[in-house]
């Protein structure tokens, strides 16, 4: 168990800077998830964490102790890579054993070829047999182990990449686009596995993934990454409803946000909201109403009927595309009929030009 | 109609295996040659009309003649340890090298593996006679170190192995590091392993060139105790036997035999090493 404090971390491979200057702090046992596009510094950030890159500046603190400058074994930390990274020419058992074997037997014991007559090995080699099967039956591979990973099917590898992650014990999981290589149903199945693994483990999880529904459904809190810059830690309930970032607020929900800027209102938005802000609001927050009934103008260019919802894309001319959502039993619309959209001040969120959230004046007075 | 069709379609398939065929007769022909002659009598092989079939069989003869007039056995006992022993060596040297070219990031690695690329267009013998006189001012000409000590590092191992490390993901090595391996535990444990292809490949490379080579144990060697199979036959013929050309060229097919069965046997690696090495 362990918290992990990540003090201002910035990286850069020569000119380009890729983290700058990211600040976290991990709770102990929480389940947190990075998000951001690709190219945003996620694997970058774990694998300093992780100590396999030093970072420019900035330093890590676990459990309150600086372990920057320790090393990869050092850390008691363990990862699970997107591609699984398993040693094609060992069987599954022996590459769920090698974190074990790295660490109990001596130098000597180890020693190619001859380390397998050095006394003392037998009996932690027993240890180790019966720790192995342990991981393997809790994650359903004990069938396997005699296999090369050349010979599983992608989940099965997936299982053993986390085997091998967890049969030491580690403080710390880290887990980089971990489900990116499997279909989507094994995807959601596994979705569920790891946090039931994290449940029972109890340990400090940190998740790499681009897949917002990941980030929503597995994370006690989920971090957006934009850009090396983390722009907003919180649940992601909390990210749904109150992004303090436009950027934060486009990533995440599905249809994507709608953003109309202020000029475009004819009525109805909020008194602070700058002329030169922009309002956004999601699709279920919207209903739509008879023409020049309501705030916005538009026509209707698509529908697409998902059977529970109905989401109906408004062209609003200027103001570009938005999209509204509809319960099935209200009533057909063409395309190309003319309509009007409305929204209630309540669920709009105002960002300034450069993005940032603006909140009412009197909320943060009171 | 489909029968000329099939034909026709043939045809090209013919030719293509026609001139195959011919090219690898051409490059055959020597050895043809080679073993006809080391089946023929003396006589025969001076004889003024030239048929490949002896007329009289003296293999038997020529081929005692060979083992009992030179210490056969011993040339090619000695070319087996000095093969073994510069592979051995150049391993040694090239894997880290090329580990650290391919897979770690230190400043100079781009200049170092210039010099490496500019290693493999130095032709060997130009480096003969610096070698020659660095191995006389270590007093260790004639004798087996003198011919395994020059070709130690070998540029073209280096190089080789490396491109093929470079196929090898750095994911691999990270979650190794993780594991708590050590550095040369990657390269021991991970990197060897699995890259047995272009080691393969690499070592055929080697042992045919150090075997087959006559050049440098001719300059750094005069003592038939201590000869490879190729600069022991020239020895042989120097000596006594002179001009008897069917025990010698029966000493000739004696030590190709050993190369041409251990190329046959790691044939499929070999290729799969040098497809592989080609294609990144
Ligand atoms: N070894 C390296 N040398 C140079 N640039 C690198 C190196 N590793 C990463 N980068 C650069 O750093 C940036 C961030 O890379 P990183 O792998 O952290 O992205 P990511 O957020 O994990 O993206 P993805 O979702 O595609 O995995 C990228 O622009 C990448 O090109
Ligand atoms: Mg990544």
């Amino acid at each position: 168990m362990a918290n992990i404090h990540l003090d201002t971390i910035a990286k850069g491979y020569g000119e380009t800077a890729v983290l700058k200057g990211v600040s976290i702090d991990i709770r102990d046992g929480e389940f947190l998830t990075l998000i951001g596009p690709s190219g945003c510094g996620k694997s970058t950030l774990l694998r300093i964490i992780a100590g396999l890159e030093t970072q420019d500046s900035g330093s890590i603190a676990v459990d309150g102790d600086i372990i920057d400058g320790k090393r990869p074994k050092e850390r008691d930390v363990a990862m699970v890579f997107q591609s699984y990274a398993l040693y094609p020419h060992y069987t599954i058992y022996d590459n769920i054993a090698l974190p074990l074997r790295t660490r109990r037997l001596s130098n000597a014991q180890r020693f190619p070829l001859l380390g397998s007559l050095v006394p003392g090995r037998q009996t932690i080699e027993v240890g180790i047999r019966q720790e192995v099967g342990n991981v393997a039956e809790m994650l359903g591979i004990s069938h396997l182990l005699d296999r090369k990973p050349g010979q599983l099917s992608g989940g099965q590898r997936q299982r053993v990449a986390l085997g091998r992650a967890m049969v030491r014990h580690p403080k710390i999981f880290l887990m980089d686009e971990p489900l990116s290589n499997l279909d989507a149903k094994l995807r959601v199945q596994m979705r569920a596995e790891i946090v039931d693994l994290h449940r029972r483990l109890g340990v400090t999880f940190v998740y790499v993934t681009h897949d917002q529904a990941e980030a929503m459904t597995m994370s006690d809190r989920v971090a957006v990454m934009i850009g090396g810059d983390v722009l907003q830690i919180a649940p992601a309930e909390e990210l749904y409803r109150n992004p303090d970032d436009i950027r934060v607020a486009e990533m995440i929900g599905s249809p994507k946000i709608n953003v109309v800027a202020r000029k475009h209102w004819r009525i109805g938005a909020p008194q602070f909201a700058l002329p030169d802000s922009q309002i956004a609001f999601r699709p279920e927050s919207a209903t739509i109403a008879a023409p020049s009934g309501g705030m916005l103008e538009g026509n209707v260019a698509g529908i697409e009927n998902l059977g529970a919802d109905i989401f109906v894309k408004v062209e609003l001319g200027d103001a570009g595309p938005m999209v509204v959502r509809r319960a099935p039993g209200e009533r057909r619309l063409e395309i190309g009929e003319s309509v009007s959209v409305i929204t209630d001040a309540a669920h709009m969120l105002v960002f300034d030009a450069a993005g940032k959230r603006v909140r009412p004046v009197e909320r943060i007075a009171a | 109609m489909s029968k000329l069709s099939s034909i026709s379609r043939k045809v090209p398939q013919i030719l293509r295996h026609g001139i195959l065929a011919c090219t690898g007769l051409f490059a055959l022909l020597p050895f043809i040659w080679m073993v006809s002659l080391s089946l023929k009598p003396q006589e025969d092989i001076f004889a003024a009309d030239f048929h490949l079939w002896p007329s009289q069989f003296s293999g038997v003869e020529n081929y005692t003649a060979a083992f009992v007039s030179a210490p056969m056995l011993h040339f090619l006992a000695n070319g087996i340890f000095v093969c073994a022993a510069i592979f051995l060596v150049q391993l040694i040297v090239c894997v880290p090298c090329a580990y650290a070219l391919a897979k770690l990031r230190f400043c100079g690695k781009d200049t170092l593996f210039a010099a490496v690329l500019v290693g493999i267009l130095i032709p060997p013998q130009a480096l003969a006679i610096p070698h020659f006189i660095m191995l006389y001012l270590f007093g260790i000409l004639n004798t087996y170190a003198s011919l395994i000590v020059p070709w130690m590092i070998s540029a073209f191992g280096i190089f080789l192995l490396r491109q093929f490390f470079r196929s090898i993901p750095d994911e691999t090595l990270q979650a190794a590091r993780l594991d708590g391996l050590g550095e040369f535990e990657i390269i021991w444990r991970i990197m060897l392993p699995m890259s047995t292809p272009a080691i393969a490949a690499f070592g055929i490379f080697s042992v045919v060139a150090h075997w087959n080579d006559l050049f440098w144990p001719l300059i750094a060697v005069r003592d038939q105790e201590i000869s490879t199979p190729a600069l022991g036959i020239l020895l042989f013929r120097d000596d006594e036997t002179g001009q008897s050309l069917g025990p010698l060229m029966a000493g000739s097919v004696i030590i190709v035999t050993p190369l041409l069965l251990a190329f046959l046997a790691a044939q499929r690696r070999f290729i799969d090493g040098m497809a592989s090495t080609a294609a990144k």
